[in-house]
């Protein structure tokens, strides 16, 4: 603590260089942690998949249809314990730019299946009892100012018209990175109001009575319906995220590749800087070694410096990211999972000790290596 | 009493034997010191005079342990500095020499009793400890009242004064003063020399001094000729 002084009057000694390179190592950790936020978005799938659950879509490709008879012959298979279906809705509110997932769901069933989503239970019980009655997640409610009671309209890019629902319940998430953006609805309501593909659903997510289970159930189901008309594949839901994930996944490396670039130019550039700084101060480091101050202390004290500007600027950086994420998404509805979770907070804390360190140690090790005859000019 | 010849049997608090400094610039060597002898006793008070390039500067960085001899030895206090590691000549340095430079080497960004404080974080002395020692050197130097000040709102005179109460706030061994009143005014530059005479008279400081100017040499108590890097008897002043 009695260094301290010497410290405060190095950062002091140059007040715009210190603004700047405080500058830069925000502006890294900033830029960190909104990309750690849209990797939260893109794995959001990945991250809330259910260990024991299984999601069968038609093998042709996702977007065709499976027979709603499925679903009893899914239940009779050994070490299934709850079968759900959901069905693409695919419509907006208001105004094509309002995006939220819509999706026509088993009720009676879906929400055994996705236990993390919590609904109060008398809400739900209204929720069964209108056929027009919807759940929406919280995030999406408070977005829109819907509440309990509301009349939500909402146009039906796929089935055409203008559908109308009644919100009935609002559901919470357990995690952090729970989708709470989701508009269900009633299936039965999407299969009497709709012209065509009566009879049939999107996809079916089973619930294994254990993780265990899943190779095997998975193949038992593949097995029972090859060789039908409609062909199954069934993947564990990790799986089935991570295919959405490669679908987009391109966009994803473009966007963190560039970003990473920028974050290790900002980076390098404020290396740069304490090494100009310990050059400018070659004569005052011959004097402090003169006076008795240790080729290791200084060199500690070199550090100290560099990872003051990495851990202020760092740090500052990093909260501003998380204050920003806290408001959620910004692209209203792309990113439904936007935020910066306490591994990524806690990775860029462990990127701003480790870059200050690495940007501090050639110039400390300068230090270390200054003879104090040269530096004075002594000979 | 001061030796140059190398025969005094008895422990100096300085003894220098044989010291050869030679550098190398590409393959030219120069011989900056060659078989040079010194014996110091404690509280005396030495001016160093002699051409430029004639070692004096050398001298002074072998005798505070900024440099190595080439060959030969020098024993400070019954330590021979010369085999000390960097870590132990550093902390060496730390306890036993104050340091006076020609530009006075304050750091720009401390205030002159931060300045002066710089030597004392090295110690294990506590805060109030350190300000008491501050304190009392600043007194010593007649700087107090510029205390909170920054070298840059300082004089020549001024800011050698602080250079001088840094040098003696660890209570050291002995001084090196290399020029100490090169960059003053004549004016100055004799409240410095008064300043450094009276240092060593009334603490019993040992102070070696390199100067090219025979008025301030007059305040040593012996002045030193070095000429081609060995050592001359000198006249004693007093």
């Amino acid at each position: 603590m009695k260094y301290l002084f010497l410290l405060k009057a190095n950062i002091k000694r140059k007040k715009i260089r210190t603004f700047l390179t405080l500058g830069s190592y925000f502006a890294a950790f900033l830029l960190f942690g909104l990309l750690a936020a849209i990797q939260s978005a893109f794995h959001q799938g990945v991250d809330v998949a259910g260990a024991n659950r299984l999601v069968v879509a038609n093998k042709t490709s996702l977007i065709m249809p499976l027979p709603l008879s499925y679903k009893e012959k899914i239940a009779q298979i050994s070490g299934g314990k709850n079968v759900t279906f959901a069905s693409w809705f695919g419509g907006y509110y208001q105004d094509p730019k309002n995006f939220f997932a819509q999706m026509a769901v088993d009720s009676e069933t879906y929400f055994d299946v996705y236990k993390e989503f919590k609904v109060d239970k008398n809400q739900f019980l209204n929720f069964l009892k209108d056929r027009q009655g919807c759940v929406i997640g919280k995030k999406t409610a408070e977005k829109y100012g819907f509440k309990i009671g509301d009349r939500i309209p909402i146009i039906a890019s796929i089935w055409g018209g203008v559908w109308e629902f009644n919100l009935r319940a609002i559901y919470t998430g357990t995690k952090p990175e729970d989708d709470l953006t989701q508009f269900l609805f009633h299936a039965s309501y999407l299969e009497e109001r709709r012209a065509w593909g009566k009879g049939m659903v999107g996809w079916y997510i089973v619930e294994t009575k254990s993780p265990d289970l899943t190779y095997s159930v998975s193949k038992e189901i593949d097995r029972k319906f090859s060789n039908s008309s409609y062909e199954t594949k069934t993947d564990t839901e990790k799986a089935f995220a991570l295919g959405f994930v490669k679908q987009i996944g391109n966009i994803e490396l473009i966007i963190l590749s560039i970003g990473a670039i920028v974050f290790v130019t900002l980076l390098l550039v404020t290396s740069n800087t304490m090494e100009i700084s310990v050059r400018e101060r070659s004569g005052e480091i011959a004097v402090l070694k003169t006076i008795g101050f240790s080729d290791k202390l200084l060199y500690f004290l070199t550090i100290s410096e560099s990872l003051f500007y990495s851990l202020s600027g760092g740090l500052l950086g990093m909260l501003t990211a998380k204050l920003f994420t806290l408001k959620g998404d910004p692209t209203g509805g792309f990113l439904p999972a936007f935020y910066v979770s306490s591994n990524q907070f806690a990775l860029g804390m462990f990127l701003i000790i480790f870059f200050g360190f690495l940007s501090g140690a050639l110039p400390a090790y300068r230090v270390y290596k200054l003879k104090i005859v040269d530096a004075l000019g002594r000979i | 009493m001061v030796n140059v010849n190398g025969k005094n049997g008895a422990r100096s608090l300085i003894q220098a034997r044989n010291l050869d400094k030679i550098y190398t610039r590409g393959e030219e060597e120069i011989h900056c010191l060659s078989g040079l002898n010194l014996d110091v006793e404690k509280g005396e008070f030495i001016a160093f005079m002699g051409p430029s390039g004639s070692g004096k500067t050398t001298l002074l960085n072998l005798l505070g342990g900024l440099d190595k001899p080439t060959r030969g030895s020098i024993v400070a206090n019954d330590i021979e500095i010369t085999s000390l590691s960097e870590n132990m000549l550093a902390q060496w340095r730390a306890e036993n020499v104050g340091f006076v430079f020609q530009m006075y080497n304050l750091l720009p960004v401390l205030t002159a009793y931060q300045n002066v404080e710089i030597p004392l974080l090295l110690t294990s002395l506590s805060k109030k400890e350190r300000e008491e020692h501050i304190m009392a050197a600043l007194e010593l130097t007649n700087i107090v009242d510029r205390k909170d000040h920054y070298p840059s709102q300082l004089s020549g005179g001024q800011q050698q004064r602080v250079s001088i109460a840094r040098a003696i706030v660890s209570n050291p061994l002995f001084l090196l003063c290399d020029e100490p009143t090169g960059d003053l005014d004549r004016k100055s530059g004799d409240e410095v020399m008064t300043l450094l005479k009276n240092l060593s008279e009334q603490l019993n400081i040992t102070v070696l001094m390199v100067t090219h100017d025979p008025k301030a040499a007059e305040a040593a108590d012996t002045i030193l000729h070095l000429e081609k890097g060995v050592l001359i008897e000198g006249k004693t002043v007093k």
